[in-house]
């Protein structure tokens, strides 16, 4: 069906594409949150009228305004790079993905925009609680522009609410609510928003901090700190229930993905979960000798119970999915990659007898196609008839591992920062503590990096999947020279730094101009 | 309701939201234009940072536009979003490329520390007012004069040139739409500046570009029309699906669809009142005539592009891989749904609407620039 594909062009395509995600991603959890965290502000000044807090709200929105820039300019590449580097996918699901990302740029971006310029500019030019509506405006644009690419995202991880029509070669929309609704999608969306707004409140509390250790601007950075701490407290909170839900749905839809995140090679009822854990070898030698970790310490049966409500649940490992399992029902992937290849040939042959107008046999085969039976036991594995080498099926287990947990140990590292700092900020205590304050200060770049892992377990983690058993990264690249990835490559991590370099600057100069005085005075 | 529409009726009203968006792009591209005449226009540090600060807070709804013009391709043409991007690569990287540069400029130039100077900034500005339009508007062009490819079976892009969509700008009618996009969105920019720009400087050197911009456009876009009127055209059978060649294809079009006639006869007459009106008469209106006209003109231009059995994106390669709006659509379900969807557009374009004037609503002068809000 597809032709074989060079893997330093796939290679490369993925590396230039999670090259813009993981840029991107540095930008968007600011603005997910801040933009809720500047709305809060400025309803407390326009309920109270106090100066301070507008003061306040212009601060942070002046430190949003740089940060926002720069995730619009790789937003922009993400969406068109589904085109440009990823051709074969684009017509693949472009009847399913399209819609949500033409949903978010009519619903979602366009409030953004437009309201984005009258909460900047319209201070003196529209009513106070215009300006407020719109700073709210900004924020619920912000998330939703979110809601539509997860949704794309969580479908690619889940595929639901469609069905592979053959004479286009395509999948296609049946509903537009189980795409929408799917359990995975409203999960991924809560666990992303709420960890764009963790980070948002640890980056307010940061720079508060510094500012408290520096004394300047001792009042804003009290009043930060409590508004941040609240939103953080609650934040957080959802974030560890809906990171819960995701790994429950991870469970069920891509064990391999579990498999790799707890680093589980033989699957057993009643499985631990690993607190602490460490591999030997490389992840080469690891998928080749799928060997357990060489060091753990674990939770008994909190895996099992976790991921499937009973404390004696079995959990497949990676040796038990790739060589298969009969007692538990799991088919080794030699069968899969079988079946897949049956389904690929037979959908040639349905091509081949639609082009020699043999109707008899191309109305045969595609009732054999389209046959309910069939899809189920066999089109399902479509994605399987294009892997040459089973092991390909296994993704980097120890950056997964090692990544899911140092996610997992930060989330719950910024609740204790949220609720220390909301207990003594409360208290009246928080300058005193200046070692806390350091914390807090380290905690922003460690927020990033808790982000940013979040998306290597969920992408890497799912390799080499682009669409779960459907279709693998190497039939969906576009057909484009690798030197000319290459180069894209290198030019957007050039300007992509450059861009960094100067935002950081940027930010860290306007951190020590601090907030304005009305006129722009540097208070 | 649209649930009793036929599936023809969907591919064809989607591709009259395609025409709205692509036409409400090319007229928010006055951004664009005017970032082109920075230092044309603005002769002193301070007569930049006005002209960028009017340009500045309207740039994200272009970009949106872009966007989402971009989105509503792949969701309701996705073959022609996986055959145009992912064949021809590099015209679209470096159009994208333009616009990173774009997105950051406002924010970053007047900002201090800002690691590469206001200059490169403003540079970049330039880059993205001369890369976007002629670009985009050379790559439109290939809907008229088609692009090297074919499709397999499985409807997979085989891209003919290493060149990778470069070689557009080899066709000199490509290039006529691409710099009559460029000349008139310098054209709007100068009327935008007009009505939103309070310097008496800034607004004698405008009525001087004004008539320069606006001879060049007409001259490339009366040459890239009258080409356009008398080449073939690339029809498709409704019956066979088969693709062949038509005389005087897009004059047909025009002929044989009196009402996009009447919309793109009423839109260039817009266009050249709006110009007019400026001037001869007292400056600061002409936008809104000029920029009617645009979208009137371009929604019309796209019309016959893709309607009345017309390839929208013709295969010079392989005339059979050429795309239409029946054999490259969303199936009738998403089309559907989407159809929902774009029930919302008169809302969202009425809040762009109340939004702009809010904003709008008093020019931007020297005191405002000096008084210390938030600025670009």
């Amino acid at each position: 069906m597809f032709e074989s594909i060079d893997f330093s062009l796939v290679d490369w395509s993925r590396a230039q594409f999670a090259l813009t995600a993981m840029y991107h991603w540095l930008f968007v959890p600011l603005t997910l949150g801040t933009t809720f965290i500047i709305a809060i502000m400025e309803t407390i000044y326009v309920k109270t009228g106090k100066p301070e807090w507008k003061k306040m709200t212009k601060f942070w929105m002046t430190l949003f305004g740089i940060n926002f820039a720069i995730g619009v300019a790789t937003g922009i590449i993400l969406e068109f790079e589904f085109g440009t580097n990823w051709s074969n996918y684009s017509w693949f699901v472009g009847d399913i993905f399209g819609a949500p990302l033409a949903i978010e740029g009519i619903m979602a971006f366009f409030l953004e925009s437009t309201f984005i310029a009258v909460m900047f500019f319209g201070w003196n030019k529209v009513s106070p609680k215009f300006h407020l509506l719109s700073s709210w405006l900004v924020a619920i644009g912000a998330n939703l522009s979110a809601l539509w690419i997860l949704v794309a995202n969580a479908w690619m991880q889940s595929p639901v609410g469609t069905t592979f029509n053959p004479e286009t070669a395509r999948n296609e929309m049946t509903s537009f609510w189980e795409v929408l609704f799917s359990p995975v999608a409203i999960n991924k969306f809560l666990h992303t928003i709420t960890s764009g707004f963790v980070l948002s409140a640890l980056f307010v509390i940061g720079i508060s901090a510094w500012f408290l250790l520096r004394r300047r601007h001792v009042v804003l950075a009290r009043k930060s700190i409590l508004v941040a701490a609240i939103f953080g407290v609650v934040s957080s909170l959802a974030l560890i229930g809906t990171g819960d839900g995701s790994a429950k749905q991870v469970a069920k839809l891509q064990p391999m993905k579990l498999a790799a995140m707890e680093g589980l090679y033989n699957g057993s009822e009643g499985v631990g979960l690993i607190a602490i854990g460490a591999f030997k070898s490389t992840s080469a030698e690891q998928n080749e000798k799928l060997k357990d970790l060489a060091f753990k310490i674990e939770i008994p049966k909190f895996l099992s119970f976790l991921a499937y409500g009973k404390w004696n649940a079995f959990v497949p490992g990676v040796n038990d999915l790739i060589n298969g399992n009969p007692e538990r029902g799991i088919l080794p992937v030699a069968e899969k990659m079988k079946r897949g290849k049956q389904a690929i040939e037979k959908l040639s042959a349905y091509k081949d007898a639609r082009n020699a107008n043999d109707e008899n046999l191309s109305a045969s085969l595609l009732s054999e196609l389209t046959d309910p039976a069939y899809q189920e036991n066999y089109f399902r594995y479509l994605g399987y008839g294009h892997i040459q080498d089973s092991n390909f099926l296994i993704p980097n287990i120890p950056l997964v591992f090692y990544s899911f947990h140092l996610m997992v140990a930060l989330g719950f590292l910024f609740v204790l920062i949220f609720i220390l700092s909301l207990w003594w900020v409360i208290k009246g205590k928080l300058e005193t503590k200046r070692w806390f304050l350091y914390t807090a200060l380290f905690m922003i770049p460690l927020a990033y990096l808790a982000s940013e892992l979040g998306w290597v377990v969920a992408e890497l983690g799912r390799q080499p999947w682009v669409i779960q058993d459907l279709m693998p990264t190497t039939t969906a690249v576009s057909r484009i020279s690798t030197t000319s990835v290459q180069i894209t490559f290198g030019l957007f991590a050039v300007i992509f730094t450059t861009l960094l370099l100067a935002e950081v600057k940027i930010m860290l100069k306007q951190i020590k101009i601090g907030p304005k005085d009305e006129g722009g005075k540097q208070s | 309701m649209i649930t009793a529409i036929s599936y023809a009726f969907l591919q064809e009203y989607w591709w009259a939201i395609i025409s709205l968006l692509g036409s409400l792009l090319v007229f928010l591209m006055f951004v664009q234009g005017g970032q082109s005449l920075l230092y044309t226009i603005g002769k002193t540090e301070m007569q930049r940072t006005m002209l960028v600060n009017t340009l500045g807070r309207k740039w994200e709804f272009t970009f949106t536009t872009l966007v989402t013009f971009g989105g509503a391709f792949f969701a309701s043409f996705p073959l022609f979003y996986a055959t145009s991007f992912g064949g021809a690569y590099w015209v679209w990287i470096l159009i994208l490329f333009s616009f990173i540069l774009q997105a950051v400029s406002y924010e970053f130039r007047s900002k201090p520390a800002n690691l590469l100077g206001s200059r490169v900034y403003e540079i970049f500005l330039i880059i993205n007012g001369l890369m976007g339009t002629i670009l985009i508007g050379t790559a439109v062009g290939t809907f008229f004069n088609g692009a090297q490819f074919s499709l397999n079976e499985f409807n997979q892009v085989h891209w003919q040139t290493d060149t990778r969509g470069l070689e557009a700008v080899l066709n000199i009618h490509n290039v006529s739409l691409g710099l009559s996009v460029f000349f008139l969105t310098r054209v709007l920019a100068l009327l935008y500046f007009n009505n939103s720009v309070d310097e008496a400087e800034i607004a004698e050197r405008t009525k001087k570009h004004l008539w320069i911009n606006a001879v060049l456009f007409l001259v490339f876009f009366l040459f890239f029309l009258v080409v356009l009127l008398v080449k073939e055209g690339f029809a498709v059978q409704s019956e066979t699906g088969i693709v062949a060649l038509e005389k005087y294809k897009y004059l047909h079009n025009l002929l044989e669809m009196p009402l996009v006639l009447v919309l793109f006869l009423s839109g260039v007459v817009l266009v050249l009142y709006g110009m007019a009106r400026d001037l001869f008469r007292k400056p600061g209106k002409g936008i809104w005539f000029a920029g009617t006209g645009t979208v009137l003109t371009v929604f019309s231009l796209f019309l016959i592009a893709g309607y009345n059995h017309t390839c929208f994106y013709p295969s010079v390669f392989d005339l059979q891989s050429s795309l239409h709006i029946r054999n490259s659509s969303s199936s009738e379900f998403t089309l559907t749904v989407m159809s929902w969807v774009s029930l919302l557009v008169p809302f969202v374009i009425a809040y762009i609407w109340y939004a702009w004037r809010s904003i709008n609503n008093k020019k931007i002068d020297r005191k405002e620039m000096e008084a210390g809000g938030h600025k670009y």
